[in-house]
């Protein structure tokens, strides 16, 4: 991922930070975040590390519980109380967003990093049009008259495929449907032209056809602006779809990552595999679904040693000795696995 | 846009039978009470001959249902008939004293929001926190005190200890009237806090932990412009109801206001013509509250559709 890819991006430029050449746009190191209470500690992402490239697409993939929402949500700095980042950094174009002062974070928040969320219908604010809440990050961000800003909002309302936008920007949320609130939650990320779109289960919640139409108009947008992503979804379909790197999250931690297209092919963690396998695949519609034996451990309640080995196929001796690390197991491919080298089989 | 404020004419049509039932009640209530205007009026010098005599003048040996359809002839042309006491048109009286228990009441509704509102976000920014169990304590207390006894401590402490309020009454000019009725607004005010202020301080609670607030955090909103923009008219829509049933009772409570502030309102002329039974105007003080109570259940459902656009009491499938 070159830097140049990375164009000024959304209504104007004028606000943004130059790209610091030689770091990634969004490094994640050794993240841990949960809850203290009294003297205990309870951990529910352990040591995350992960970096995004300028124009980069990363997809975060595992089962509600896994931690990925919260990862998301730690580097958008809107932890619910009384969750908190307990160690590890975030760094955004080089500088650490954990460290600096809350309202030079708060200035990234919509010109550099917007996040998209998961129910459009709960998203947003109720009793306010919503091209007001769209006009609202430019107004704050670029200094934009109410004017301009709504404007602007109508032009952005019609980049997202909202058909009449102007009179729909005057409509409240709860009189649209919920693709079109998904596409106004959308303007609303990109009016200040972020840098970093973060999502959280942008389509979990539209229907199947909808889903679809929301993905190609991300993936759209992304490319036109040079825009990175990172995904958060259950749904591995949906990663294929949009993203170029995978990280699949298991009981708060990284248990793989690498290329989409390779770690589709070759996975090289049981739990991907397992993932994989368990969901229909419609060119193969023989192929028998196999489930994953057992469920995720609690939080508070994770096993010694591998997160997963109790549920594991592949499991040894060693494995609940000690968690296995996030290595390298091929060029581009880190899984956390002992066994990972016995996973060489090619699914087609 | 307008459409949902559709409702307002026709409510308004519902409440003339409300209307009608009140005239009923106020009526036969009235003359439920022990005594006689005669007596009253004659005291002393009262013989069974005067007061037959004074009766038979004042309309009040006619059988009762008379008297009501005569009442209730006159009120239709606007007649609120003579004082007993005053030997004034009533209509006359109330018009005068309804100007100052609304501005008393409005003053009332604008020092209890100033209070409720800055209390409500502090309290619910941190719950469980300090400043949240200092209002927590303070709304305990405002909602233990009896309204007649606040007023006197007030007096007492701001008025007589420290000078710095009139004890009572109404001042003379315009420009003096706000300053005479800020120690019986703050009084009434103390007595609508409370309630308002926990609705509010719950309600806010539950909107900052919503997701839209999430979304507007999103847009870098912080502090004072995500209360203003996001929260605080969320968090309004519960309490508007709550703020309208509390006027109703307060109407009530302006009655014992103001005559411990004595302030010649409706509540001191209505207290007045009870110890007279001057009949006409406890019918017509009775009748103005019970139209105040009508008209704020009906504001309310204004204010709540104008601040809730998902509200439409207008369509029919909800009426």
């Amino acid at each position: 991922m070159s830097i140049d890819q990375a164009q000024p991006t959304g209504a104007t430029a004028s606000g943004h930070q130059s790209l610091v050449p030689g770091v990634p746009l969004l490094r994640v190191h050794d993240l841990s975040v949960g809850v203290r209470s009294g003297g205990r500690t309870v951990q529910i992402v352990e040591g995350v590390s992960f970096d995004v490239d300028p124009g980069q697409r990363m997809g975060i993939v595992g089962e509600s519980g896994s931690g990925k929402s919260l990862t998301l949500r730690a580097i958008a700095g809107l932890l619910p109380k009384p969750v908190e980042v307990l160690s590890g950094g975030i760094e955004y174009n080089g500088a650490d967003l954990l460290g600096m002062p809350a309202k030079k974070r708060r200035a990234l928040m919509g010109p550099e990093i917007a996040m998209i969320f998961q129910e459009p219908m709960t998203a947003l604010n109720p009793v306010m049009r919503v091209g007001d809440q769209i006009a609202e990050g430019p107004r704050r961000h670029l200094g934009l008259s109410a004017k301009a800003a709504g404007e602007l909002a109508v032009q952005m309302m019609a980049r997202t495929g909202i058909p009449d936008p102007a009179r729909r920007a005057r409509a409240y949320p709860h009189e649209l449907s919920g693709g079109l609130r998904q596409r106004i939650m959308i303007a609303m990320a990109v009016s200040c032209g972020p840098r970093l779109l973060l999502c959280d289960e942008p389509t979990t919640a539209l229907d199947v056809t909808v889903q679809l139409q929301v993905l190609r108009l991300l993936e759209r947008l992304c490319e036109d602006t040079g825009t990175s992503l990172v995904f958060v979804t259950h749904d591995l379909a949906v990663v294929n779809q949009t993203c170029s790197e995978l990280a699949v999250m298991y009981a708060g931690h990284i248990v793989e990552s690498g290329r989409v297209k390779d770690t589709f092919r070759q996975p090289r963690h049981p739990y991907t595999r397992g993932l994989l396998e368990s969901a229909p695949d419609f060119d193969r519609p023989d192929r028998a679904l196999v489930p994953i034996p057992g469920f995720p451990p609690n939080v508070s309640d994770r096993p010694h040693g591998c997160p997963f080995a109790p549920r594991c196929g592949y499991v040894r001796d060693h494995c609940t000795e000690a968690v296995p690390p996030l290595t390298e197991v091929a060029p581009g491919r880190l899984a956390a696995c002992f066994e990972s080298d016995r996973l060489d089989e090619v699914l087609a | 846009m307008l459409d949902r404020f559709r409702f307002v004419p026709a409510r308004l049509l519902q409440s003339v039978p409300v209307v009608f039932g009140v005239t009923i009640l106020v009526f036969f209530m009235v003359h439920l009470l022990p005594g006689n205007p005669a007596l009253t009026i004659l005291g002393q010098s009262a013989t069974p001959e005067r007061v037959a005599a004074l009766n038979t003048q004042l309309g009040l040996d006619e059988p009762l249902w008379d008297q009501y359809f005569l009442f209730l002839k006159r009120l239709v042309t606007g007649d609120l008939g003579e004082s007993l006491t005053y030997q004034a048109p009533v209509s006359g009286l109330v018009l005068d004293a309804i100007p100052i228990t609304l501005s008393l009441l409005a003053f009332a509704l604008v020092l209890s929001l100033v209070i409720s509102v800055p209390l409500a976000a502090l309290a619910a920014s941190a719950p469980g926190r300090l400043p949240d169990m200092v209002v927590r304590v303070f709304t305990l207390l405002g909602q233990g005190m009896p309204q007649f006894w606040v007023g006197i401590m007030l007096i007492l402490l701001l008025g007589v200890k420290a000078r710095a309020f009139p004890v009572g009454g109404y001042g003379m000019t315009a420009a003096e009237h706000p300053y005479y009725l800020f120690l019986p607004a703050l009084t009434m005010a103390i007595a609508m806090c409370p309630t308002t202020i926990r609705s509010l301080r719950a309600s806010t609670i539950n909107v900052l932990g919503s997701d839209y607030v999430g979304t507007a955090r999103s847009k870098g909103a912080a502090g004072i412009a995500l209360f203003r923009g996001h929260v605080l008219r969320n968090a309004a829509i519960p309490t508007v109801s709550i703020i309208g049933v509390n006027l109703g009772y307060l109407v009530g409570g302006s009655l014992v206001i103001e005559k411990v502030f004595a302030i010649p309102g409706l509540g001191s002329l209505m207290i007045n013509a009870i110890f007279t039974r001057d009949f006409p105007t406890i019918q017509a003080v009775a009748l103005f509250v019970a139209l105040f109570v009508i008209v704020v259940g009906i504001l309310t459902d204004v204010v709540y559709t104008a601040i809730d656009p998902r509200v439409d009491l207008s369509s029919k499938e909800r009426a």
